[in-house]
């Protein structure tokens, strides 16, 4: 198990509202896995995204991730835990307006400390199979909406993550653009990238091997698809 | 962050410049780098002629002038006098007796003349008059200091020494911001050497210029060494100016450094709210850092290190105001203040001390801003909750 999260519950106060969001999920993911978490707007995915991805921190429960416990790390160790074992795609892409496909991709790697002939390298790589290598020098300006989000889906691979969070990834493009987007995401799922893709729409989730159906903050269905075969 | 080095140096630069100018022209125009004066239980410098000897051997030393001095009168407008009983246009000065030529060598005195010409060597009926001696010259009242009515370039004059009574021409004018200049007359030293009768060649004081202003105190002591103490009182220019005009560069240099904090402080307060602004508004960004695994530190640093940048584009573009064009312009054009010519003084180690304090305010002034943006929490960040 790659992921195995234990009743996994979180609220937000606004004022004297709490609203309760995840109310005692448990969730776990194989290795290789490519999983689909939908639901309806409200359900509660994107929370459950966050804090599998530790980018949010649940009032209970407890996740862990590659037989590491994340319930005791504090906010460093979290980011270190990100920058080290996790890759994040945004709905809205999130790439450095001011930085160029380039920068926005080795960002991490330079975090990592490695050095920076082998990092263009590795960068150059992972644009090139976005099929970006081409516009390494392009600010996000001057890329269009889909090519954004492949830099961003290079930004999250480039280091090797164990898992790759994905938010909605297609939500901003279009039908012809989000369909290679998705084809991206079963590439590397092919070659091994374990995913978990929040989405709401049906038809990206045909290549994953499971999808789990939120509603309301608990799972209400969770059903295993026979992987189709890419064309 | 270049106004506030500028403030930083220009304030106290100013306020000790205005009282170095005044210790440079005591020290270029009067004492040298180190002046021999007549010890308290003597009338003049014994032994005169064999320190003059030893000092002149000295191959650090680059000029020297020895002087007579003596209390004496000077009168004009004598001859117009109409009833006897009518006070005298008089004034009780120090004449100094001079090698003309040793003493423009040391103090370049004839650049300091206002008007007519400079002392000839043997010219015995000439003497050069310090301008607070001349009422109409004299913009200064001088408790017990009189001056002479109407007394111009080629007027005559007499010089009384005790009874004798010698009449003068006077042959110019001096005016410099240097008391022991302007309030002196100065004849050649064959003369009053002549009306004092000071046969032994004996002199009052004797100034000393060296190549090296730094060697002064080295000067100093190989005339201790000599055992020249035992004849006169041996002073480097800053011991005979005394403490207090190092007390006032002091207190003007503390002066400063508060105006000049001051500027520091509302600089910090720029860069701080400069830096929050742009955190700020990149909060969004800076949760995406944090989301891909950029630490708060590195985000910090990189908000430090574009202060320092401000801190240190400005302080260098300061320091090349300051010395490329501020210093060379004072030089050149000296504030013209009462009692010296100021100049911006603004010493290297002075700067470079100054210099980290912009930085080291940058850095606290960036860092603060950044660290407080930097640790909110990344989701929150993200969704600009």
């Amino acid at each position: 198990m790659i992921i195995n999260a234990k009743n996994i519950t979180r609220s937000y106060v606004s004022g004297e509202v709490e609203t309760k969001v995840l109310k005692g999920i448990d969730f776990a993911v194989e290795a290789g896995e490519f999983v689909a978490i939908m639901g309806r707007s409200g359900a509660g995915k994107s929370t459950l995204l966050y804090q599998l991805s530790l980018l949010d921190v649940p009032n209970t429960g407890i996740i862990v991730i590659d037989g590491r416990r994340t319930d005791h790390m504090d906010s460093e160790e979290r980011t270190q835990f990100r920058l080290d074992e996790l890759g994040y795609v945004f709905q809205d892409y999130a790439i450095l307006p001011e930085l160029t496909a380039y920068e926005n991709v080795v960002l991490p790697l330079l975090m990592k400390g490695m050095d920076p002939e082998e990092a263009k390298k590795q960068v150059m790589d992972a644009l090139d199979k976005m099929g970006l290598a081409d516009k390494w020098k392009n600010l996000p300006s001057q890329l269009s909406g889909g090519e954004q989000q492949r830099v961003s889906i290079a930004r999250a691979i480039t280091h090797n993550p164990k898992i790759l969070f994905a938010d909605e990834p297609t939500a901003n493009l279009d039908g012809q653009t989000a369909k290679k987007i998705i084809e991206i995401f079963n590439d590397l799922n092919e070659a091994g990238q374990t995913i978990v893709m929040v989405t709401h729409e049906k038809q990206y989730t045909k290549n994953c091997n499971r999808i789990v159906d939120l509603d309301d903050g608990v799972i209400v269905k969770e059903h295993k698809l026979k992987k189709s075969k890419k064309k | 962050m270049t106004l506030t080095f500028l403030n930083l140096v220009f304030v106290s630069g100013i306020l000790v410049g205005l009282i170095q100018g005044s210790i440079d022209e005591y020290k270029e125009q009067y004492s040298g780098d180190v002046i021999l004066t007549t010890l308290p239980t003597k009338n003049y410098i014994t032994e005169s002629q064999r320190i003059v000897s030893f000092t002149e051997s000295l191959d650090e030393v680059e000029a020297l002038s020895a002087r007579y001095i003596e209390g004496a009168t000077l009168e004009a407008n004598y001859k117009t006098k109409s009833r006897a009983s009518d006070k005298a246009d008089s004034v009780g000065v120090n004449v100094v007796g001079i090698d003309p030529d040793k003493e423009n060598e040391l103090g370049d005195l004839s650049s300091a003349l206002l008007k007519g010409e400079y002392l000839r060597k043997g010219d015995e009926s000439g003497i050069i008059i310090g301008h607070y001696l001349l009422s109409q010259y004299s913009n200064v009242d001088f408790p017990g200091q009189g001056t002479l009515d109407d007394v111009e370039v080629g007027d005559k004059i007499r010089l009384i020494v005790g009874d004798i009574r010698k009449e003068m021409t006077v042959r110019g004018i001096v005016k410099s911001k240097v008391d022991e200049v302007s309030i002196r007359a100065f004849v050649n030293d064959s003369l009053l050497r002549k009306i004092i009768q000071r046969d032994d060649y004996n002199v009052d004081e004797i100034a000393i210029r060296i190549s090296d202003p730094e060697e002064a105190q080295q000067v100093k002591q190989t005339l201790i060494n000599a055992d020249f103490d035992k004849n006169a009182i041996i002073q480097t220019s800053n011991e005979s100016l005394g403490d207090f005009l190092e007390d006032i560069i002091n207190t003007f240099s503390m002066l400063g450094a508060f105006f000049g904090s001051i500027g520091l402080v509302v600089a910090s307060i720029t860069i701080f709210i400069v830096v929050f602004i742009n955190a700020i508004t990149r909060r969004k960004y800076i949760g995406i850092m944090k989301g891909i695994g950029i630490s708060s530190l590195a985000i910090e640093i990189s908000y430090v290190i574009q202060s320092l940048i401000y801190a240190i584009v400005g302080s260098a573009l300061g320091a090349v105001i300051v010395y490329r064009f501020a210093i060379p312009f004072f030089e050149r054009n000296p504030i013209n203040f009462p009692f010296s010519d100021g100049i911006l003084v603004a010493p290297v180690d002075e700067t470079v001390i100054k210099v980290a304090l912009i930085i080291l305010a940058t850095i606290i002034a960036g860092y603060l801003p950044a660290k407080m943006v930097s640790r909110e929490n990344t989701l929150n960040a993200i969704l600009g909750r």
